[in-house]
């Protein structure tokens, strides 16, 4: 029997508590994870059960994922056109047989993410200053500013293009409105958060020297925060470019609409081809605003 | 502008103007730049306005927004607007349970999805990290296939989804738990690269595996952060679950566009009421949750 010196014991005590509770915590954890899933997966059809049609075909009875999975297989390998090596020019534009249509069309989803961009940069910029705590005229402007920006920031931009495709008709303009709106809530929490971290001397100089709150906005506030505001809308922009593209789902133009007569006239390589216009466009996108961001950067840098 | 208060200047006794021309001109002398910017840089400014100017007056041409037909949707959108009050209250059981069902599908929607994303991703985005994955090509290839599934919108995802799963709920979750595998694995890979490298030299010194040194040198920095990371993408998973219904995947979605596109109104306006406030209950629980159990961890995207 070896004498094990008291501090040893009291670790080993301790140690074997501390062991004892992590244990509980993580069955507690696992438990409760296991509870939502199973509540979730009951209200998500995750275990419907299907019928499918067998090889020899006689119906049988399959867990929903497994019956689909061949499915979805099929139609993905149906999206794929047939590009031979010999043949690659004709192959390719039989693949963009509608290349004049969705050329247009990729200009109009661009053009509709530029004026919603614009627009929504506008009115955040705006509300923004009413909605950051330390330059806000007052707590009843701050309070209903922010509750703004939060509802339509909160209502994705699909619901309002739903809404204004009924008042404005179809086409771009709903769109550009919806996606408008949706920016403004977003770039507007976004600039207000920039606006919360500004250095306040500069605008307590220009108090001092008599400007109004306007002019300590104006030459105080904004001359600090026109880098992140720059980044912020151009990371936007890209954004919208997405969006945009899928707008036209419900009528708002863009490119989404011809998603769905792709999907409603069984057009399967017109997915992947609209599918690649879209990766290639917001992939240049990228790239250009990235370029664009590292120079203002710079210029910060050496300003 | 006031007039500032007189201060005493450099020459001599204090006169009533504090800044008297002869300074203005020295200081214009000595900065030019401060007063205005040389010839070339305002005519490029002016050409880049001018421009800016001119495409937008040109979208606005094309996309036909003439006063007349903006007036107008105005219009319908104040009427639209005025079947918010009094507030549509379902009555019957009925529609009750059927608004009910569609908000807990969405957040089941949502919650699953994220659940499912969140267990690919995780081996996954070990892949990804690197100072886990130490064969640079392997990782590129690993990285660009995150990339490539984030360029996939959740919307046409759930379209493509639909088409194999049939409409309904499943079709979201997939839909959702496919495009956060590319969301999650490239924030949780940089989650792993922004672990410090002394615990696992420690695990590795007293002979840990290379496993080891994994579970028990990184995973207890980084599990906080993917935590948090996962909780944020619920979120955003809550509020991107509303808008699959509208294609047919199931959720509250297809509630709302089914009574936008009755025009039942009154109906619709009770609907955003409650998305918003679902999406409001959410957002103050799991920030409950972040702030008691994760700790503080700053924005992901």
């Amino acid at each position: 029997m070896t004498l094990v010196p008291p501090s040893v014991l009291a670790f080993e005590r301790d140690f074997a508590a501390q062991r004892r509770r992590s244990r509980l915590t993580f069955l507690l954890v696992t438990a409760i994870f296991v509870t939502l899933f199973l509540i979730t997966a009951s209200f998500s059809d995750f275990f419907k059960v299907s019928q499918i049609t067998l090889s020899d075909g006689s119906r049988a009875e399959r867990w929903v994922l497994l019956a689909g999975l061949p499915r979805l297989g099929e139609y993905l390998w149906k999206t794929i056109p047939a590009l031979s090596l010999d043949s690659l020019g004709a192959d390719l534009a039989n693949w963009f047989w509608r290349w004049k249509v969705w050329l247009w069309l990729l200009l109009e989803t661009i053009l509709i993410a530029f004026m919603a961009t614009v627009l929504g940069c506008v009115g955040g910029f705006l509300l923004s200053f009413l909605a950051a705590r330390n330059l806000t005229p007052g707590p009843l402007t701050l309070w209903i500013s922010r509750r703004t920006l939060e509802i339509a920031r909160t209502v994705p931009e699909l619901v309002f293009a739903l809404i204004f495709v009924f008042c404005f008709g179809a086409g771009p303009l709903a769109g550009v409105l919806a996606v408008a709106l949706h920016t403004v809530g977003a770039l507007g929490k976004l600039y207000s958060e920039v606006n919360e971290n500004v250095d306040m001397r500069p605008l307590e100089g220009v108090k001092a020297s008599g400007g109004t709150w306007f002019d300590q906005i104006r030459y105080g506030a904004v001359p600090q925060i026109m880098p992140n505001i720059i980044s912020y809308t151009l990371l936007r922009f890209e954004i919208n470019v997405r969006s945009s593209s899928i707008i036209g789902y419900v009528g708002a133009g863009g490119l989404g609409q011809e998603f769905r007569t792709a999907l409603s006239y069984q057009e399967y390589t017109d997915l992947s081809a609209l599918f690649v216009i879209i990766l290639v466009t917001v992939t240049v996108i990228d790239w250009v605003s990235e370029k664009i961001r590292h120079h203002i950067i710079g210029l910060e840098r050496t300003a | 502008m006031s007039a500032s208060p007189p201060r005493p200047s450099r020459s001599g006794p204090s006169s009533a103007l504090a800044v008297s021309p002869t300074e203005i001109a020295e200081a214009r002398a000595r900065l030019p730049e401060a007063f205005r910017a040389p010839l070339l840089r305002r005519l490029v400014r002016l050409g880049g306005w001018l421009a800016f100017a001119g495409l937008f007056a040109w979208c606005l041409y094309d996309f036909d927004a003439s006063p007349e037909r903006l007036w107008n949707g105005l219009l319908r959108l104040g009427k639209v607007l005025s079947f918010m009050f009094p507030p549509h209250i379902w009555t019957s059981w009925k529609e009750i349970s059927e608004i009910l069902t569609g908000l807990a599908q969405t957040l089941s929607m949502a919650f699953l999805g994220s659940l499912l994303g969140a267990l690919i991703a995780f081996p996954l985005s070990f892949l990804g990290a690197r100072n886990i994955n130490r064969i640079p090509f392997l990782r590129f290839g690993v990285r660009r296939g995150f990339d490539i599934i984030r360029a996939f919108e959740t919307l046409i995802l759930a379209l493509i989804f639909i088409r194999a799963f049939g409409l309904g709920p499943l079709a979201g979750v997939l839909a959702i738990a496919v495009g956060e595998i590319g969301v999650l694995a490239k924030l949780y890979a940089e989650a792993i690269e922004n672990t410090s490298k002394k615990p696992v030299e420690g695990v590795v010194a007293s002979g840990g595996s290379p496993l080891q040194s994994i579970r028990f040198g990184i995973l207890p920095q980084v599990l906080p952060v993917l935590l948090s990371i996962t909780l944020y993408n619920f979120e955003s998973n809550v509020r991107s679950g509303t808008i699959l219904g509208i294609v047919g995947a199931g959720g509250i979605g297809f509630l709302l566009s089914d009574r936008i596109g009755a025009y039942r109104w009154d109906e619709a306006w009770s609907i955003i009421f409650l998305i918003i406030a679902m999406v409001y209950v959410i957002d103050a629980l799991s920030d409950y949750i972040r702030t008691r159990f994760i700790g503080h961890y700053d924005g992901t995207r």
